[in-house]
């Protein structure tokens, strides 16, 4: 199944080498992984999306422990905890359209942050789901690039930093 | 209070990360130098007063402050990879920190094989490597790799040197992290710009990691639960790995064995923890362990696992291993527990701690369980496969490996002897008929299964306890992947004593050939080159060969009672298997080649063919 894991770990060169490098080597595929600095400037946190059974993960994260860079390893997959996920849409869009793809953009809160001849960039951020079906939507007019952050997470509940 | 007390009872590696040296009080302290210097005087605060290495020119600042040290001798081997399992060997005959300084690109690259074999036998090392400076990394500059990334998978933990500041706080946690917890290889690589900075020396004492805190004592809660399984256990084992070396628990694990009627078995790396001879330990398991061992350890409804981590050469299939047992597990390193064999009890700790609150368990009114009948059966088995039988090879002009082994083992003295191996059969001929009673005296390369980790790894044993006759059992094979370390020990007056067990073969793959793959010796044949006895004398080493049964005593005699570095060339028939072997894959319970004297004094192997035409 799919985990969500965010790990919180020292902010230094090499550590996301350290942190990927280990998943690699169980021979786990990362679906999505962001990091970034947090609340303290000393410390990073990276979040991890894998797909893996119970022993396997279980052997992940205890190896994740493991590293001396590795504060902490918080499994969001079965709390409650909120993702989001940024996307840039480079899409097709000519002057007949432009209203158009203008409006698909709005209906999903997202906007236009670039305007070119024949094509309008859209940022757009929430959820996989919503994402996916803006994607969908505009397929139609054709995209012409796609770029995205990868998912962070955070748990809902304020107790556990 | 009581903390404290046992903190000092245990072995220092195990608990304490502080340093062995002056630490703070040092006399450098508060003094202006350079990051050389820095380094050379971490060393000397941390206790350090060996080390191994070899120069270059990124590394050639320190090597420059080294020349000034009065307190560390630097010992200059032949190769870097040497230099590694010296220190290596020196680590595990001492339990203290091992020390390796080198410099940049192939001199860093070189001490890979080396740190991944302490990685895998959870060895602590502090290796300190040169780098190019900082502003040519990532320049492709000549000498420059990227150790750093390349050891990433192989070491307990590794620094980037960015500035000579922070070298002494580096040194010190990276010989605090080697130490603690389950021990390992750290990596420190300095880019020489780095050495050259100046700096105000402050060396501390303690280490505050807040990211990196190992636990020590084991839950009391789950060492009860332990109790009460063990208790209701009518088949119980304790099964011995290296971490009853690491934590110093080898009292305490026989202790429990006594205590409870209890049977030991050992890993390889547990050789040594258990007294040979002490009747309730059955010695080593697994591939080429014994049959009464390994039934024992199959067969048992509850294994009491002490610092072991259930490799494949141990358990063989593994869906097939034990499968009545029931799993206590102890081991400090929390990644151990259920990775290979769910455990029912795990308990995360030092071994030490958690065997003495364990045993308290049994002082205060919980039963020891009843083995009678357990042992019993133990015994029949121990008496009915015996592991090798004096009738086995009687008419053979040759030299039998199990018996020379023998015969080295009845000459060596338990407290003052050590023998370290190389990898392959005569390893394991060691393991099996050597006997050893004290921890720290049987230096192998378990997990890595490194071939020439032999020579340099007895020469660092030497140099850590000088006191010791080190003897080392080599093959043919193995010897010349670190031949020229014989450099190393004649140069330094180390008095080893190598025995190269020789069938011109790379014997472990020829036998898997000859059992498994219908005698197809791809790739397996030496020849006999290079003469042994003319390479160890052109190293100044007193040499000698011997091909017949009747002159293995007086060689090992004369090699025991040498002064200098010696060196016995055994031929034996190229033929010989490592008996009984467990094949790779298959369960514990079906090995070939185990004798049983219930039927006939016989290995209960098809195929063996007879000796080589007449070669010995």
């Amino acid at each position: 199944m799919k985990h969500v894991l965010s790990v919180l770990v020292e902010n230094k060169s090499g550590v996301l080498s350290r942190v990927v490098a280990l998943i690699a080597r169980r021979g786990f595929n990362i679906d999505s992984l962001s990091v970034g600095p947090t609340e303290d400037p000393s410390r990073s946190r990276i979040t991890i999306i894998v797909d893996a059974e119970k022993v396997a993960y279980d052997q992940i994260t205890k190896q994740l422990n493991k590293l001396v860079c590795v504060y902490k390893i918080q499994d969001l997959t079965n709390d409650a905890y909120l993702e989001r996920e940024l996307v840039l849409f480079k899409v097709n869009a000519p002057a007949e359209k432009r209203s158009e793809v203008i409006e698909i953009a709005n209906l999903f809160r997202a906007s236009v942050v670039d305007v070119g001849a024949t094509s309008l960039t859209i940022e757009a951020t929430g959820s996989e789901g919503k994402l996916e079906g803006m994607e969908e939507l505009l397929q139609v007019y054709g995209i012409k690039e796609i770029t995205r952050t990868g998912k962070i997470a955070i748990s809902r509940n304020s107790k556990d930093a | 209070m009581a903390e404290d007390k046992k903190n000092q009872q245990l072995a220092p590696v195990a608990i304490a990360g502080a340093p062995i040296g002056l630490g703070s009080a040092n006399p450098k302290q508060g003094q202006r130098m350079t990051g050389a210097q820095a380094v050379v005087a971490s060393l000397e605060a941390e206790g350090v007063d060996l080390i191994f290495g070899y120069p270059g020119g990124h590394a050639i600042h320190i090597y420059d402050a080294l020349y000034d040290s009065k307190i560390i001798r630097h010992v200059l081997s032949r190769h870097e990879q040497g230099a590694v399992h010296e220190a290596d060997g020196y680590a595990r005959a001492t339990g203290k920190v091992g020390t390796v300084l080198v410099t940049s690109g192939p001199g860093a690259t070189n001490t890979v094989t080396g740190i991944a074999t302490a990685y895998m036998d959870s060895i602590p090392l502090v290796v300190i490597t040169g780098q190019v400076p900082l502003s040519m990394i990532g320049t492709d500059s000549f000498q420059e790799s990227d150790i750093f990334g390349i050891t990433i998978p192989i070491v307990k933990h590794s620094y980037l040197v960015k500035s000579a500041n922070d070298i002494a706080r580096t040194l010190r946690e990276a010989y605090h992290i080697a130490k603690t917890g389950r021990p390992g290889p750290v990596l420190v690589d300095i880019p020489s710009d780095v050495a050259r900075q100046h700096t105000v020396f402050e060396y501390e004492d303690s280490v505050n990691i807040a990211s990196y805190k190992p636990t020590y004592r084991g839950n009391a809660r789950q060492i009860k639960a332990a109790a009460a399984l063990i208790s209701q256990s009518k088949r119980p084992v304790l099964f011995v790995g290296g971490g009853a070396i690491t934590s110093g628990a080898s009292q305490l694990v026989s202790a429990l064995s006594h205590k409870l009627r209890i049977p030991t078995v050992t890993s390889l790396m547990g050789l040594g923890s258990v007294p040979a001879d002490d009747p309730l330990n059955l010695g080593l398991v697994g591939m080429h362990g014994s049959q009464y061992a390994n039934m024992t350890l199959n067969r048992s409804d509850l294994i009491l696992a002490c610092g072991a981590r259930f490799s494949d050469r141990v358990t063989g299939k593994i869906s097939s291993f034990a499968p009545e047992a029931k799993l206590v597990h102890i081991d400090i390193d929390p990644a151990e527990i259920d990775k290979v064999r769910l455990a029912d009890i795990p308990i995360v700790g030092n071994l030490s701690y958690v065997l003495e609150s364990l045993l308290a368990q049994f002082e205060n009114g919980v039963e020891a369980p009843d083995t009678q009948e357990w042992l019993a059966d133990v015994a029949q088995w121990r008496d009915r496969y015996p592991m090798y039988h004096e009738s086995l090879d009687e008419d053979t002009e040759c030299i039998i490996p199990e018996k020379a082994m023998l015969k080295l083992s009845g000459m060596l003295d338990q407290e003052s002897s050590i023998v370290v191996t190389e990898v392959g059969q005569h390893q394991m001929w060691a393991a099996q008929f050597i006997e050893r009673s004290k921890p720290r005296t049987f230096i192998t390369s378990g997990g890595l299964g490194t071939m020439g980790f032999g020579l340099p790894a007895s020469i660092g044993a030497a140099f850590g306890c000088p006191e010791k006759t080190v003897v080392c059992v080599a093959g043919d094979g193995s010897l010349q992947m670190n031949a020229q370390e014989m450099a190393t020990a004649t140069i330094n007056q180390i008095p080893v004593k190598v025995i190269v067990v020789d069938n011109s073969a790379l014997g472990m793959v020829h036998q898997w050939q000859k059992l498994f793959l219908q005698e197809r010796y791809s790739a397996t044949e030496l020849h006999d080159i290079p003469d042994f006895v003319k390479l160890a004398q052109a190293y100044s080493w007193t040499a000698e060969r011997i091909s017949k049964p009747e002159e293995v005593a007086g060689a090992f005699e004369r090699m025991l009672s040498s002064e200098g570095p010696y060196l016995v060339d055994m031929r034996i028939p190229r033929d010989q298997s490592v008996f009984p072997i467990v094949a790779p894959g298959r369960a514990l319970t079906e090995a070939v080649g185990a004798i049983d004297l219930g039927e006939r004094v016989e290995r209960n192997v098809d195929n063996e063919s007879d000796a080589e035409e007449g070669r010995c």
